[in-house]
């Protein structure tokens, strides 16, 4: 069922907005100077990034998007004041194939466990499969963070696959979870309308 | 020290980029052979194009290595092997293969490139693991890796699309420590 009334970057308590670049590269910056917050959103060697490479950043996103078509990026900001929380993405998307690969991350410890990773999680969805008509997506979730394996379970991902040891942190070998959710799946559990 | 570039039935050369766009504007004829390999739509370039493609990307190899295929016996050119290396870090790559002239399938040659392959991530980059992507429809390459030592990690649903039908793609990795125990080579 069409449904054009309900917006596609509003939920409850968040909603999705473009990169701020006056104001964004300093709440980000901050984040980055969470090595936790890294490790947990990324494969990459965690490393603090000034505000100025957090700019930087944002221009090379922007010209991906501009140019590969196959990268959605969305900030994360809370409905009452507007304030930057978070990041979501759908990226490496591949349209012949009609799959594409999902990201998202709450910055900063006292957003955590408010329900906001939720809530985009929701927005991210819908928009992967009601706009941008895509078959599946994957998420890919360090064996570590387990909040992340929480919530893709709780949405119905399944686990497809576990590469076995592929991190090492800490002196710990982890696996890698790669979760896999198809169009159809998330139209059934949402009742056929999305 | 061994040779790390010569198998039982091939070696592992370097190849000039007119010889290699001549080789692939044949070999991206067969579709087969490109459907088999990738998960890109088929196209049809030009040789001009080709060079130019593959000049481009070997000016960024830190990451990425990769080799023509060329038989021992006769010096027949039949296809490239290749690691991209995930991560430094992580000390992970990802492996890729293919034989493009289909005279040289199920006989061995690509199963030698990819054991040659697997010695020069283990012993010459140090990686701790080698991870790999296939089509679920290709018993050949299945077959290949599981007799390479490649343990089955999983199942993407549907993660491929063609002629109407969304088939599976299927995910492998070989450990350092498997691959030490399997060769007897010593750690």
């Amino acid at each position: 069922m069409l449904d054009i009334q309900t917006q596609l970057f509003e939920a409850q308590d968040v909603r999705f907005g473009p990169i701020d670049h006056e104001t964004h590269p300093e709440i980000e910056s901050k984040w980055t100077h969470d090595a936790e917050f890294m490790r947990l959103f990324d494969l990459k060697p965690a490393r603090p990034l000034s505000p100025a490479m957090v700019k930087k950043q944002y221009e090379a996103i922007e010209k991906e998007v501009d140019e590969d078509k196959n990268l959605f990026y969305f900030t994360i900001r809370t409905r009452e004041d507007d304030r930057l929380i978070g990041k979501a993405m759908i990226e490496w998307i591949s349209w012949t194939n009609g799959n594409g690969f999902i990201r998202l991350g709450i910055g900063s410890p006292e957003d955590r466990r408010k329900g906001y990773g939720s809530q985009a999680l929701t927005l991210l969805l819908r928009y992967a499969f009601g706009e941008l008509n895509l078959y599946r997506v994957t998420a890919v979730v360090p064996a570590y963070n387990e909040g992340a394996l929480r919530l893709f379970r709780k949405f119905g991902f399944m686990e497809e696959i576990r590469r076995r040891k592929a991190l090492n942190r800490d002196g710990e070998f982890w696996d890698l979870v790669s979760f896999g959710l198809l169009n159809s799946e998330w139209r059934e559990r949402n009742n056929g309308r999305g | 020290m061994k040779d790390l570039y010569r198998g039982a039935l091939v070696r592992l050369t370097n190849e000039s980029p007119e010889v290699l766009a001549k080789a692939f504007t044949k070999w991206n004829q067969d579709t087969e052979q490109h459907r088999l390999a990738d998960d890109d739509p088929a196209q049809l370039w030009s040789e001009k194009k080709l060079k130019e493609f593959i000049e481009k990307r070997a000016e960024n190899n830190s990451k990425s290595f990769r080799f023509s295929i060329r038989i021992l016996e006769d010096d027949k050119l039949i296809g490239g092997v290749g690691l991209w290396v995930a991560s430094w870090t992580h000390s992970e790559a990802w492996m890729g293969i293919s034989v493009g002239d289909r005279d040289y399938w199920s006989k061995g040659y690509g199963t030698d490139a990819v054991r040659l392959i697997l010695q020069y991530g283990f012993l010459e980059l140090n990686l701790r693991r080698i991870s790999l992507g296939l089509h679920s429809y290709n018993e050949r390459a299945l077959k290949s890796y599981e007799k390479t030592g490649f343990k089955m990690e999983g199942r993407m649903r549907g993660e491929g699309w063609r002629d109407g039908v969304h088939y599976d793609s299927l995910w492998m990795g070989i450990l350092h420590e498997e691959w030490f125990a399997q060769t007897g080579a010593r750690i």
